[in-house]
C-alpha cells in the first residue's frame, strides 16, 4: 500500500470527498436498517417468541385466521404431530380498571354488530377506540403462549404497555369488561405495532365469546413434529384441514403489517446498497483511468500486475473501511440516542452486517476499475505519448 | 551486456503489416554507451521497446546480461525489467504523489522485495546524491525543474542495479546546457556502474559522447559514419 497511501495523502481532497460520501451512504443505510429492524421488532417479536416446529393458521394472515375446533382436533390427532398448543390473538383495547372501556362487554353483548366493528384484524379501529376513551391502550392480547399467566383473571403486560396505562404489578385493567390483574413483563413484546398483553387461553376465549365469535377455537396452533414427520405429510395435512403450516421464519410473513412493510423497506435498503457500489465503482474507475499513465510507467519499470491490483484494491479498502467505519459509528451513536423514541434496533444485523455488505459491494464496484490496471500498456510509457 | 541479434519487428497496418525493425543487430558491452539516432518513425523506439522487453520481436534473439529474453512470458519480462533493466523515459514520468526518494523506493515496495528498507533508503539517497539531488530527496516532481526531474528519472532507472540501461531521448525537453549535463551524467554513470547503455537521441551533436553510434532508417540499423555527424565534432566513434 506504499503507493496507495501516498496517492491518498497527495489527493486528500478527492479521497476525503469519496470517504465522506461512503460515510453518508453508510449512515443512510445504517439508519434505514436500524429503523427496519425496529419496525420489524414492533411487528414480530411476540410471534417470534412462540415455540413450535410449525405455525398453523387458517387463511393467509394471523389477523384473518379463525381455527375451528375440528381443525384443531385434526392437527392434534395427526400421527406426525407430537404436540399442539393453541394460541389466541385478539387486538382490542385494554383499559385501566376505572377507565371507560370502549369495548365494554355489555356493549358487545348488546350489539353483536357493533362488536364486529371492532375487528381483530383492524388495528386502526382499535387505535381510534383507544383515542376515544382517552386512557385505554390498543393492544394485542395473546392467549395460550409460554408467556401467558398460569391463572385466569391475570394479564401480563409489556413494560411499555404498563407505562402507557399507568399500571404496575397488582393493578387491575379490563378488556371487554373482564377484570384482569396486572403482571408486568421484563421486556417489551410487540405484534403488528401494538404492545402485547398475555392472557390465559380461557380468558382469551371469554373475550372472543363477548365479541360474539363462539366458533373460534384458536387463532393459531404451535405444532411440534415427530422426528419422522416429512414435509409432504405436513403439507397434506394442512391442505386437508384448510390451514397453512409454516416454519418459524415464514410464519412471520403471516403478519399482514410486517409483510407489507418489510418488502418496501428492504427494497430501499437494497437500492442503497446498489447505489453505494455504483458510487464507489464510479469514483475508482475515474481515479484509476486518471492514473493509467502512471500505471503504464510502473509496469514498464517492472511492476507486476498483481502487485498493482493489490495496491489499487488496498486503496479502495482503506476508503471503504474509513467511510463505512465512520458511518457505522455514527449510526450506532444516533441509533442508541433515538432507540427509546423511535423503533430502532442497534444490533449486529443493523450495523456489522450492512457494514460488511457495503465493503464487499464497494470492493466489487472498485473491481470494475481494475480493468484499467490490467489493460494499461507499459509500451505507452516510452516515447512522448504521455 | 545487451545483445540484439537479427531482430525483426512488425506491426499490423490495415490488412497487412509494417516492418518497424528489419533484421537489426546490436551489441552493447558493459560500461559502454551505444547512441542510436534516426528520423521520427524510423524504428528507434521500436528497437528500444524490444531491448527493454516491452515487446517481443517477430524473430531474432534478445539477450539481457546473459539471459535469453526473446520469448519470455509477460511475468518473466516484468521480472527482467525489475532486476536487470533500467529505463530512463523521454518524459520523466515521475509519479506526482511521490517524493524524489519515494520514486526510487516504489518498485521495491510494490513487489514486496523491500525487505531491508533501511538499506534501500540508503541506496536511494546515495543515488540521488550522485545525480546531484541530495538536497531534494523530499521534493515532489512539481517542485523540481525539468532537468532535476530527469535526474530523478535516471536515478530511478539505476535503483535496481541494472545490467542494461535503456535511455529514451532523455534531453528532448531540455536546453543545450541541461542536455549536456544529463548526457554527461548518463555516460559517467554507465562507466561507474558498468551498465550496458542504449541511448536514443535526435541530437547528433551528442553522438561524440558515446562509445558506439548507430542510426535507424526505415527499420534498418546501420552504423553512423563520421560524415553523418555534425561538422566540427571531432573523433566520432563509429560502431563496427
Amino acid at each position: 500500500m506504499f503507493l496507495a497511501w501516498r496517492d491518498m495523502l497527495f489527493a486528500r481532497g478527492r479521497f476525503a470527498l469519496i470517504t465522506a460520501v461512503v460515510l453518508l451512504m453508510t449512515l443512510l443505510i445504517g439508519l434505514l436498517s436500524g429503523l427496519t429492524g425496529g419496525l420489524a421488532q414492533q411487528n414480530i417479536s411476540a410471534v417470534q417468541a412462540l415455540e413450535g416446529d410449525r405455525t398453523v393458521i387458517a387463511g393467509e394472515t394471523f389477523d384473518e385466521s379463525e381455527l375451528s375446533q375440528s381443525q384443531v382436533d385434526a392437527w392434534e390427532d395427526a400421527e406426525a404431530v407430537t404436540g399442539v398448543r393453541e394460541v389466541g390473538i385478539l387486538r382490542f383495547q385494554i383499559d385501566p380498571a376505572d377507565g371507560d372501556s370502549s369495548g365494554d362487554a355489555a356493549d358487545a353483548d348488546a350489539d353483536d354488530e357493533s362488536a364486529d366493528e371492532v375487528p381483530t384484524n383492524d388495528g386502526d379501529a382499535s387505535e381510534e377506540d383507544a383515542e376515544a376513551s382517552g386512557s385505554g391502550l390498543s393492544a394485542s392480547l395473546f392467549g395460550g403462549t409460554e408467556d401467558s399467566p398460569s391463572r385466569d383473571g391475570r394479564v401480563r403486560l409489556s413494560p411499555s404497555a404498563a407505562d402507557d396505562l399507568a399500571v404496575t404489578d397488582g393493578d387491575h385493567v379490563t378488556v371487554l369488561g373482564i377484570d384482569l390483574t396486572v403482571e408486568v413483563l421484563d421486556e417489551d413484546r410487540w405484534y403488528s405495532h401494538t404492545p402485547v398483553a398475555y392472557v390465559t387461553m380461557d380468558d382469551w376465549r371469554e373475550m372472543e365469546l363477548r365479541l360474539g365469535r363462539e366458533d373460534v377455537a384458536a387463532t393459531a396452533l404451535m405444532v411440534d413434529l415427530a422426528d419422522s414427520a416429512d414435509a409432504e405429510a405436513i403439507d397434506g395435512l394442512a391442505d386437508e384441514t384448510s390451514t397453512t403450516a409454516s416454519g418459524s421464519l415464514s410464519s412471520l410473513m403471516a403478519i399482514g403489517s410486517f409483510r407489507s412493510e418489510i418488502g418496501s423497506l428492504l427494497m430501499m435498503v437494497g437500492m442503497l446498497f446498489g447505489i453505494s457500489a455504483l458510487v464507489v465503482g464510479a469514483f475508482f474507475t475515474v481515479w484509476t483511468m486518471q492514473r493509467t499513465g502512471d500505471i503504464a510507467v510502473l509496469k514498464a519499470l517492472g511492476a507486476s500486475t498483481p502487485a498493482l491490483l493489490r495496491d489499487a484494491l488496498g486503496q479502495s479498502l482503506m476508503v471503504l473501511i474509513a467511510g463505512v467505519g465512520g458511518g457505522i459509528a455514527l449510526t450506532t451513536a444516533l441509533g442508541l440516542g433515538v432507540s427509546g423514541v423511535v423503533p430502532f434496533v442497534v444490533t449486529w444485523y443493523t450495523t456489522l452486517l450492512p457494514a460488511a455488505l457495503l465493503i464487499v459491494l464497494g470492493l466489487a464496484g472498485a473491481g470494475f476499475a481494475l480493468r484499467s490496471v490490467t489493460r494499461a500498456d507499459p509500451l505507452t510509457a516510452l516515447g512522448s505519448a504521455r | 551486456m545487451l545483445s540484439l541479434t537479427d531482430i525483426t519487428l512488425t506491426f499490423p497496418d490495415g490488412d497487412g503489416r509494417v516492418t518497424a525493425v528489419d533484421r537489426a543487430n546490436l551489441e552493447v558491452a558493459r560500461g559502454t554507451v551505444a547512441g542510436l539516432t534516426g528520423p521520427s518513425g524510423s524504428g528507434k523506439s521500436s528497437l528500444l521497446a524490444v531491448a527493454a522487453t516491452l515487446v517481443q520481436p517477430d524473430s531474432g534473439r534478445v539477450e539481457i546480461a546473459g539471459v535469453d529474453a526473446t520469448s519470455v512470458s509477460q511475468k518473466e519480462a516484468a521480472q527482467l525489467r525489475r532486476e536487470r533493466i533500467g529505463i530512463v523515459f523521454q518524459q520523466s514520468n515521475l509519479l506526482p504523489s511521490l517524493t524524489a526518494r519515494e520514486q526510487l523506493l516504489v518498485m521495491g515496495e510494490l513487489d514486496g522485495s523491500a525487505k531491508d528498507k533501511a538499506a534501500r533508503t540508503r541506496a536511494a539517497d546515495e543515488l540521488l546524491g550522485i545525480v546531484g539531488l541530495g538536497d531534494h530527496r523530499e521534493s515532489r516532481p512539481a517542485a523540481l525543474s525539468g532537468g532535476q526531474r530527469q535526474r530523478v528519472n535516471i536515478a530511478r532507472a539505476l535503483m535496481g542495479d541494472p545490467a542494461v540501461l535503456i535511455v529514451d531521448e532523455p534531453t528532448s525537453a531540455l536546453d543545450r546546457a541541461r542536455s549536456e549535463e544529463i548526457i554527461g551524467l548518463v555516460v559517467d554513470l554507465t562507466r561507474d556502474l558498468g551498465t550496458a547503455t542504449l541511448l536514443v537521441t535526435h541530437d547528433l551533436a551528442l553522438m561524440p559522447r558515446f562509445d558506439t553510434t548507430h542510426q535507424m532508417l526505415d527499420g534498418a540499423l546501420t552504423p553512423l559514419t563520421e560524415s553523418e555527424t555534425p561538422a566540427g565534432v571531432p573523433g566520432v566513434p563509429v560502431s563496427g
